[in-house]
């Protein structure tokens, strides 16, 4: 009976106990994850309108129909390759201005750290829906202060493919540098500040301590924050459908997520949507799997 | 000013750019979220005026009482409030359960779970938001304030089980076998002792799925679509946003209504968020 003998009690024969702390978990996932999952690949093999989702029709099995459907369209194609673009963009921008920041805070006295801290938060806290109408009230052509300021007049930023993306992608670094910037510092505080005093006195430049000090022990910090960033931004949705009035003029600034959306709910295209949820959802876990592997190269402890 | 004196002397200038440009960046940040207070501040008329200035000389709170006079305003507070508590305390404590599990147990299949709950993070809900449409209306959901609970305690739950992982760590085994000595049962152990030392980690947690819920856009969007008494704030945010004319003061002070819980939220975590960001991905 002593614990020496048979270890704490989780190193031995666990017994139910695991699986009766997990069962709502699994529960909870299994009914509304997993099986939506499964039912949004079945759904896309499926011819699947208005017609059939009312009942009036029996749906019909189309096999590969929707994804070739897709893939021979050279919107879809286009707004699959803007996606990606525009994503890239987005995480690079968001990782870049976090980055920086992080390495600010940590050069900065408490009153300086604490309002940037601060600002950082509120963007952070803001929702998606509140920010895209205030940043739209920022750049608005009529009342906004930043055509004042910049003496722009009445140039629409939303009126362009690439300054609305702009305005987009924007917002989206507003509000998602925060994550970044708070976990990297949280990671630089982590560092024994010998190390970085060391580099210091060695006359190493700002640059050289990031690359050559800094970023590899941040590595596994710098690999997370990359792929949530990645996963968040190629996901978007609010600040697209808020900003550029559900795509923008013509379509112009469609992101996947949007396409799927209008396909499904304005056009009741449901085979053709899931179709497009099927392919996000396939490159998202491809980005997942390399992290994956990444974390294994690392030696992760489960 | 600077107490340790000499050897950092060399340093001090570059200090105060840095000091400087970190202020005011933090202006730039904040600038937003003053222009919205301000927009939703300032009396009728002013914002469509030639000439505003970045004050206002008459701050007023008519649009505050424009917006929750009207559109049941308050009803969409309560049912965003609702929603978002309700997904907060469920996933919390579901979360613990299974973090404990795969943390304090070793048992079969216990990393293939580790590794499903992380490729559950990836998957895109957005693209869900099709079959749950149906599986709502299939049971009845469609309109009802569980159409919205209950997916986002899904969605809210890998992340949580996940960041949950390293708090339940923390907590020293040692502790668990001198309870074990103490007679204590596994569920005593477990709600008296282990639940209030990773409560902090817990609320840590749930700012995300406080945050992803009380932002919902596309589900209210999509599954509350005949009643509008269990709509939640986004959608009655865009009540006042007409894109050709739009009300700013109303949604600007909408907006403002609709941040402040969040805010006021985070600032009340902001310690435990910082550590437990960087206790969850250091490991």
């Amino acid at each position: 009976m002593t614990p020496v003998a048979t270890g704490p009690r989780s190193r031995g024969a666990a017994g139910w106990t695991p699986w009766l702390y997990l069962a709502p978990a699994l529960v909870v996932l299994g009914a509304l994850l997993v099986h939506p999952v499964g039912q949004l690949g079945l759904i896309s093999l499926l011819e699947y309108t208005q017609a059939q989702a009312s009942g009036g029709e029996p749906t019909s099995f189309r096999g590969a129909g929707n994804y070739a459907e897709l893939f021979a369209d050279d919107r879809f194609r286009q707004v699959l390759l803007t996606t990606v673009g525009f994503a890239a963009a987005c995480v690079v921008s968001t990782l870049a201005v976090g980055c920086a920041l992080a390495v600010l805070l940590t050069r900065v006295r408490a009153v300086p750290r604490l309002a940037l801290m601060l600002a950082a938060l509120g963007a952070w806290a803001t929702p998606a829906v509140t920010g895209s109408t205030v940043w739209l009230l920022l750049f608005d052509p009529d009342f906004g202060p930043v055509n004042r300021v910049l003496g722009l007049g009445d140039h629409s930023w939303t009126y362009g493919r690439y300054s609305a993306f702009l305005l987009v992608l924007l917002e989206v670094v507003w509000c998602s540098f925060p994550f970044v910037m708070v976990t990297v510092y949280a990671g630089i505080r982590a560092v024994p500040s010998e190390i970085l005093e060391a580099a210091a006195l060695d006359g190493a430049s700002q640059w050289r301590i990031w690359r050559s000090v800094l970023a590899p022990v941040l590595r596994p910090i710098l690999v997370v924050v990359t792929v949530q960033s990645i996963i968040w931004d190629f996901k978007v949705f609010t600040q697209v459908y808020v900003m550029t009035g559900g795509g923008g003029i013509a379509g112009q600034n469609l992101v996947l997520n949007v396409y799927a959306y209008q396909k499904a709910f304005a056009a009741s295209e449901y085979g053709l949507g899931s179709a497009i949820g099927v392919v996000m959802l396939v490159i998202l876990l491809a980005v997942t799997l390399v992290y994956l592997r990444l974390l294994r190269g690392q030696g992760e402890e489960w | 000013m600077n107490s340790t004196g000499s050897p950092r002397r060399p340093r001090q200038p570059r200090r105060l750019v840095a000091e400087a440009s970190a202020l005011l960046i933090a202006a730039v940040v904040a600038f937003p979220l003053y222009w919205m207070v301000l927009s939703a501040l300032r009396p009728a008329g002013e914002i469509e005026s030639a000439e505003s200035r970045p004050w206002t000389l008459a701050p007023t709170l008519d649009s505050f009482r424009r917006v929750l006079g009207q559109q049941e305003f308050g009803r969409y507070f309560l049912n965003s409030l609702v929603v978002a508590c309700a997904v907060v305390i469920a996933s919390g404590l579901i979360a613990f359960l299974a973090a404990t599990a795969v943390t304090r147990f070793r048992f079969r299949f216990r990393t293939t779970l580790l590794i499903m709950f992380l490729i559950a993070q990836a998957v895109p809900v957005e693209a869900l938001t099709i079959p749950l449409f149906f599986l709502m209306r299939d049971t009845g959901q469609l309109n009802t304030l569980g159409a919205l609970i209950l997916p986002h305690i899904a969605f809210s739950l890998p992340f949580a089980i996940w960041m949950l992982r390293g708090f339940v760590k923390a907590v020293p085994e040692s502790l668990e076998e001198a309870a074990q000595l103490d007679g204590a049962s596994r569920s005593r152990f477990l709600w008296r002792i282990l639940f209030p030392l990773v409560l902090p980690g817990l609320v840590a947690t749930s700012v995300f799925s406080f945050i992803s819920t009380w932002n919902d856009f596309l589900f209210a969007k999509s599954f509350i679509i005949s009643d509008t008494s269990r709509s939640t704030l986004p959608m009655a945010l865009l009540v006042y946003f007409e894109p050709e004319e739009p009300d700013w003061g109303g949604v600007m002070a909408a907006s403002t209504v609709m941040t402040i819980p969040v805010l006021v939220f985070f600032v009340l975590v902001q310690r435990r968020l910082v550590s437990g960001l960087g206790g969850a991905v250091k490991e």
